[in-house]
């Protein structure tokens, strides 16, 4: 047994300074970037990956909505990188720590929410309210509504920092 | 480095590489590097190129380029998690 509960969970620390800046920033050594059309193995493939996912992700919207996707793939890629890594035996992985995985949450639900209230407020209003609601029920669902609106960011972080941590 | 004309001789302290310095030489060697941050961020720049020109940007490249550098990781983390991994070995007394 570690002499405290959380002696595994500590972050890495070298006389005391953190550690954790250089191992986050580890996994973009491994993609390197090419300004040629024809590149060596290792690039290829990663092309390919971020190429299969971008093609699922956003083939569905329009040309405005596929602005977000530099955003949403360059986190899909830490995110992948950075829990592969934390496969590897004795290495730290930085998503176990709360702290960042609401850094990530917090910022990307916000402007998602903050961008749909002011591009299109009468469709987010509505949502706030389910199809067919019977009539004496709308006051409580909408208070039930806009909170799991604010807990979304809460269960982002803590969904991804409790299965990683398992 | 050492101009085309000049024969290995008379080539200058600062220009020789690391293993064609004598070992009398050694210290004025190193206190000629260029330890500025631009000089040790220099010194990381053509070592990273250095290995991935070598191993990993090459027509037929393999797995080894990529394996050799989480193997480095992992004795890296090893090293930094030897403090408390050290309390969990299969010893009487700790």
């Amino acid at each position: 047994m570690n002499e405290n509960l959380f002696a595994s969970f500590a972050a890495p620390t070298i006389l005391g300074l953190p550690a954790a800046v250089p191992i986050i920033l580890f996994p973009s050594l491994l993609i390197p970037t090419s300004k040629y059309l024809i590149n060596n193995r290792l690039i290829t493939t990663q092309q390919w990956l971020i190429q299969l996912t971008l093609k699922q992700m956003m083939t569905l919207h329009n040309t405005k909505g596929r602005t977000w996707s530099l955003m949403l793939i360059s986190l899909i890629i830490f995110i992948a990188t950075t829990n592969l890594l934390g496969l590897l035996p004795h290495s730290f992985t930085p998503t176990t720590q709360l702290s960042m995985n609401l850094a990530m949450a917090i910022p990307l639900w916000a402007g998602t929410v903050a961008t749909g209230l002011r591009l299109k407020t009468k469709n987010t209003l509505a949502h706030l309210l389910p199809q067919g609601t019977p009539t004496p029920l709308i006051p409580m669902l909408i208070i039930i509504e806009t909170i799991s609106l604010f807990i979304q960011p809460m269960a982002l972080a803590v969904r991804l920092t409790a299965n990683i941590t398992a | 480095m050492a101009s085309v004309g000049e024969c290995p001789a008379t080539v200058s302290v600062k220009d020789k590489k690391l293993l064609e310095v004598k070992l009398g030489e050694l210290p004025s060697w190193i206190l000629m590097r260029d330890f500025s941050p631009s000089g040790i961020f220099g010194a990381f720049q053509r070592g990273y190129y250095r290995y991935y020109n070598k191993y990993i940007n090459v027509k037929k490249g393999s797995i080894s380029g990529i394996t050799m550098v989480l193997a480095c990781y992992v004795l890296f983390s090893y090293c930094f998690s030897y403090k408390h991994l050290k309390h969990e070995r299969l010893r009487k007394y700790h």
